[in-house]
């Protein structure tokens, strides 16, 4: 059973958001990085990059597959997880902590309604 | 990432007898080959590692069995394959390949010489029932000839510690001696708790190790025993993900990878599994021709810079022309490197090749294959 936090919002593409005022906290969820198994490289979007909601904005490597990411909202990117270079391993050990990938400064905090609670994030992955 | 891709399937895959152990130990289980296996449990790098610092148990039972028995055996065998299977002794074991008509490998397989008219040919899981079907077409009323993949469970005792292991296992008591001197593809029959066991010095992962044949019924008893007794020693267990892994550094060929119908085991490097010279065999026209005109393509061992991973079907190019594609591609774990095989034009084999990463062409280097070999292993 996956670890899914109440607080957080999803995308239905397995991103996490956390919100603090205008800033996201994007990252991968825990059942994500459970499916993906092992990563070992990621690519993410370097500081000040545009991004809009939906769009793929980085991918993530794992020894068995390969999956892009995508931006859950649209907006700047403030910061990448620069620990993920040395350790992309996080990802699978601390998905909803050190593992996080991006900060971004939202354009229309407004999107954050499209995406999914926990509960409904929950029944997505049928769990 | 994208939405998790479940696979849509009508047929309900078959379990090994060791179903629902694997969910005890945690194993996360996936449709492979139309069977339920373990892919990974505790990671797959974690089992990957296990096996080269210590040892892995791996459940193998998708592997196809079929005997071929009787008076006629032994010529049926040598006109299936194209190793040379006359060498072969009583308890010794020969790694081969079975060919087309026209040179394309149908499956590569282990024979096991049980006796001289008793043979076990183990086979992908993936062709266990086309080679099934091949080998009694082929072999008409020529040999007595079973798909036994129903008798046979299948573990595999894979790392530097498993001699050690298996010798410390009390249900393997009975088989300490010849656990002990088994040597290199060599095997042994024995009895452990009323119930018959073959055991064999081979396997899939470049380190020394085990191989073994037994009832289903008898199977998680021995998986129980073995993890008992190996857990000291680091034993884990092992999936699918590590075992390809594993197999990928020792750069063993896969079927559906390195070796398919329109690949010659000439170009998959497999030269030394081709015996011209042995008499008659399906394929060996075909091969000895193919042999003349040289390989067509050829196999080798690419590494790329930094981690991305250069996945089966990436194009290879050698300047810009496109001279072969990735057959399998990893990152390595013991090695830290991200690795590839691949099959490229023959001409283009020496030459600087760069592989196309998702619209990205990345240099290679071109390495010496295999990738990881172990001396131990043939000790």
């Amino acid at each position: 059973m996956s670890d899914i936090p109440g607080q957080l919002r999803y995308t239905r593409e397995h991103e996490w958001v956390s919100v603090e005022g205008a800033i996201a906290t994007i990252g991968l969820t825990d059942y994500a990085q459970g499916e993906l198994g092992d990563i070992i490289y990621l690519e993410l979007p370097e500081t000040g990059t545009h991004v809009g909601k939906g769009d793929p904005f980085g991918t993530v490597e794992a020894v068995k597959t390969v999956e892009e990411i995508y931006a859950p909202v649209t907006g700047e990117v403030l910061e990448t997880n620069a620990g993920l270079e040395a350790h992309p391993e996080l990802v699978n050990q601390a998905p909803y902590g050190e593992g996080w990938l991006v900060r971004i400064r939202m354009s229309d905090p407004s999107e954050l309604e499209q995406l999914l609670d926990s509960e409904g994030y929950r029944e997505q992955v049928g769990e | 990432m994208s939405p998790a891709r479940r696979r849509c399937t009508t047929e309900t895959p078959r379990k090994t007898a060791l179903h629902a152990w694997h969910r005890e130990q945690g194993g996360k289980l996936v449709d492979f080959a139309g069977w339920e296996l373990p892919v990974q449990y505790s990671g797959l790098l974690d089992e990957h590692r296990a096996v080269r610092r210590a040892a892995g148990l791996f459940d193998v039972s998708h592997m196809g069995e079929i005997t071929v028995e009787g008076p006629g055996a032994l010529a049926a065998v040598q006109r299936l394959v194209t190793n040379d299977c006359a060498r072969l002794a009583d308890g010794q074991v020969l790694y081969t390949v079975a060919c087309r008509e026209d040179g394309g490998v149908l499956d590569d397989l282990l024979v096991y010489r049980r006796g001289p008219e008793r043979f076990l040919l183990v086979v992908n899981a993936a062709n266990s029932d086309k080679l099934a079907a091949w080998v009694a077409r082929q072999l008409g009323g020529a040999a007595a000839v079973r798909d036994a993949s129903a008798d046979f469970a299948q573990l595999a005792v894979q790392g530097p510690a498993s001699r050690e292991l298996l010798l410390a296992c009390p249900l393997l008591a009975p088989a300490a001696d010849a656990l002990r001197g088994l040597p290199f593809y060599h095997f042994a029959e024995l009895q452990i708790a009323g119930e018959p066991l073959i055991v064999s010095r081979t396997g899939y992962t470049g380190e020394l190790g085990f191989e073994f044949y037994l009832s289903p019924a008898l199977a998680p008893r021995l998986a129980d025993a073995l993890l008992a007794a190996g857990r000291p020693c680091g034993l884990q267990p092992a999936g699918l993900g590590a075992r390809d892994t594993l197999r990928f550094e020792a750069s063993y060929c896969l079927y559906g990878h390195e070796l398919d119908e329109q690949t010659d085991p000439f170009e998959a490097g497999l030269f030394w599994l081709v015996k011209l010279d042995k008499g008659d065999f399906i394929g060996r026209d075909a091969l000895r021709a193919r042999k003349d005109a040289a390989a067509a393509r050829r196999l080798v061992g690419l590494a790329l810079p930094g981690r991305k991973i250069a996945r089966q079907g990436f194009c290879v190019f050698a300047g810009d022309e496109p001279v072969g594609a990735v057959t399998s591609g990893s990152f390595a774990p013991t090695l830290e490197r991200s690795l590839a095989l691949a099959l490229v034009s023959r001409g283009a084999a020496g030459a600087a090749l760069a592989v196309e990463v998702r619209g990205e062409r990345l240099a290679a280097e071109t390495l010496k294959l295999p990738f990881y070999s172990q001396p131990a292993l043939r000790a």
